[in-house]
């Protein structure tokens, strides 16, 4: 069963992937307000846009902290 | 770029742009490509169901080959499967996700010539498709039966996509990543993989190649593969749709957040360890049978979890069902999510599989996740996003959406009831022995008996394939005279101030 010794090592590998993301979205407080982030998909005008993200994202000198 | 020395260009869409938001304007989403790929879906809709009746006919009458190589069954199905499943499913899941992408990451897609490019590159990999497969060119394993310049084509597309979508994400405006676009970025990355490694292949002509593996292996790899296309490609990407567009056609948050976060990691967790039990009883070593079937039941916890948490999303409001055609197609697709994700786990359980494996009961379960599940939840999602492209808030027709469901519904029911019975039966019917050993029944027999389903079966078919086609003219006069409207960005709240919580 050769084919194991690719998928059995690709499907590991993946999982150490996916440890490392779930981390990442932990520490990084992605799941910090659940509620909130369920509600503001509904905000008809959308316009809760967060400015640090902005900042960070833009290349912008204004820092969010 | 520009628009940080322009951040109110948000309040009002800027009048030059037009329709051609395609251009680098951090003013307005990029819908171009989001309309693009919706109408597509639509018409590859028609084609794929369409030929998915042709087989379905040819099955119940086999004269109806009539003949022509081109159009025997055995060159129809891949056809009917790849149209339905990456033509339709893939059209769709492309413009829900570079639409649910901008929306919640509140900002233009990123490079979007690099998105058109994959819509112009996924349209040439249907066309090349449509060609090759009646012409005979097939690598011969299920759902991935291109050839190898089309693969290295859908390669070369998958990458695009995911680099626009992960850009997009990179450039967001929203601190957060919405559950939905998770299950997104899941897909891509799996679909991705899983290509590459199942259409490694050595090629001995321009329309000829034979498989990097060879036997069992090679067994092994495909039903990985297949697997895999089924969780990631026909369930994990119908999540992302499922967990924004359920939210937004109910105008309600999802039943739970925690719970769809729950949902995503433990799905993605569990789904590439369960290919195996598309081989039991083969050559494939036992345990690794076992080890499949263990991971395909585990399955069903973090399937039911989502499949609740999307219906209980109307919990308080169910009268909105009532009303509502669009969440009849959202909520039933959940149904059907739940009714197969059961089904599954059950027969992949090796006594169940004894008995329901080659049968047509497979084609029944295969079809109520496709068309109950991602077909309904397709439907639901652009019933809802194709007005909303066109600056209009409903489809032209409402009640035609209603006489869609109802049909549709009908169709299904039809299809998958003829085909429990025509499999169990089949299974019974090929099992059975007499007391000296021998088969009760010839192949063949089994073969007669199942005539009255297949009839059945096409008339289901036919009632789905006629709902697709009230769709499609719904579409038509919905779109027809209206005007491609830019949606401007929102732009940065400046003070934000309770939101701006540090990280722990």
């Amino acid at each position: 069963m050769e084919s194991l010794y690719l998928l059995i090592p690709l499907s590991a590998a993946l999982v150490l992937l996916i440890l490392g993301i779930f981390g990442w979205a932990v520490f990084r407080g992605q799941f910090e307000d659940l509620e909130g982030e369920a509600e503001r998909i509904l905000d008809a005008d959308c316009t809760q846009v967060d400015a640090d993200q902005v900042a960070k994202t833009s290349g912008s000198k204004e820092s969010g902290h | 770029m520009a628009a940080i020395t322009n951040p109110s260009v948000g309040s009002l869409p800027p009048r030059s742009m037009g329709a051609l938001d395609t251009a680098p304007s951090e003013g307005v989403y990029t819908d171009t490509v989001v309309r693009l790929f919706s109408l597509a879906a639509v018409l590859w809709g028609v084609v794929g169901m369409l030929v998915g009746v042709i087989i379905a006919a040819q099955l119940t009458w086999p004269e109806l080959n009539l003949g022509i190589p081109w159009l025997s069954y055995g060159r129809l199905r891949p056809l009917h499967t790849n149209a339905v499943i990456f033509a339709f499913g893939g059209c769709v899941l492309f413009a829900t996700s570079f639409h649910v992408a901008q929306r919640t990451c509140q900002t233009r897609l990123f490079a979007p010539k690099l998105a058109l490019f994959t819509f112009w590159g996924w349209q040439a990999v249907i066309v090349a498709a449509a060609i090759t497969l009646p012409m005979g060119f097939t690598q011969g394993k299920e759902y991935a039966e291109l050839e190898w310049p089309i693969d290295l084509l859908i390669a070369v597309v998958w990458i695009c996509y995911a680099i626009v979508f992960f850009g997009t994400l990179g450039i967001r405006k929203v601190r957060h990543i919405y559950v939905a676009n998770w299950f997104f970025g899941a897909f891509i990355i799996a679909v991705a993989l899983l290509h590459i490694v199942n259409s490694a292949a050595i090629p001995v002509g321009m329309w000829k190649s034979y498989s990097a593996y060879a036997g069992v292996q090679d067994a092994m790899i495909q039903w990985w593969y297949g697997h895999n296309a089924v969780g990631f490609f026909l369930t994990a990407g119908f999540l992302g749709l499922m967990y924004y567009y359920i939210p937004k056609q109910a105008e309600r948050p999802i039943y739970s957040y925690r719970l769809s976060i729950v949902h995503f990691w433990a799905l993605i967790f569990t789904y590439m360890w369960a290919g195996p039990h598309h081989l039991h009883y083969t050559a494939l070593p036992d345990w690794v049978q076992s080890v499949g079937m263990v991971f395909s039941v585990v399955l069903l916890a973090p399937s039911w979890g989502g499949m609740i948490n999307g219906i209980m999303t109307l919990s308080g409001a169910w009268h909105k069902l009532r009303d509502d055609p669009i969440l009849k197609f959202l909520i039933v697709s959940l149904s059907f999510y739940g009714m197969s994700t059961f089904e599954g786990p059950m027969m992949a359980i090796k006594t169940v599989n004894a008995l329901s494996h080659y049968t047509d009961w497979t084609i029944g379960h295969v079809h109520s996740g496709a068309l109950g599940w991602v077909g309904f939840i397709s439907m639901g999602a652009l019933y809802h996003l194709i007005p909303r492209l066109y600056g209009k808030t409903k489809m032209h027709s409402v009640p035609a959406i209603e006489m869609h469901f109802w049909i549709a519904t009908i169709g299904i029911v039809l299809y998958i009831a003829a085909m429990w019975i025509a499999g169990v039966m089949q299974g019974l019917m090929w099992r059975a022995v007499n007391p000296d050993g021998t088969l009760v029944y010839s192949f063949v027999e089994g073969v007669k008996a199942t005539f009255p389903y297949y009839v059945i079966r096409l008339i289901g078919g036919l009632l789905y394939f006629a709902g697709m086609l009230i769709m499609a003219w719904n579409v038509v006069m919905t779109v027809k005279g209206a005007r491609a409207v830019p949606v401007p960005i929102p732009a940065p709240v400046q003070p934000a101030p309770a939101n701006l919580v540090a990280p722990a």
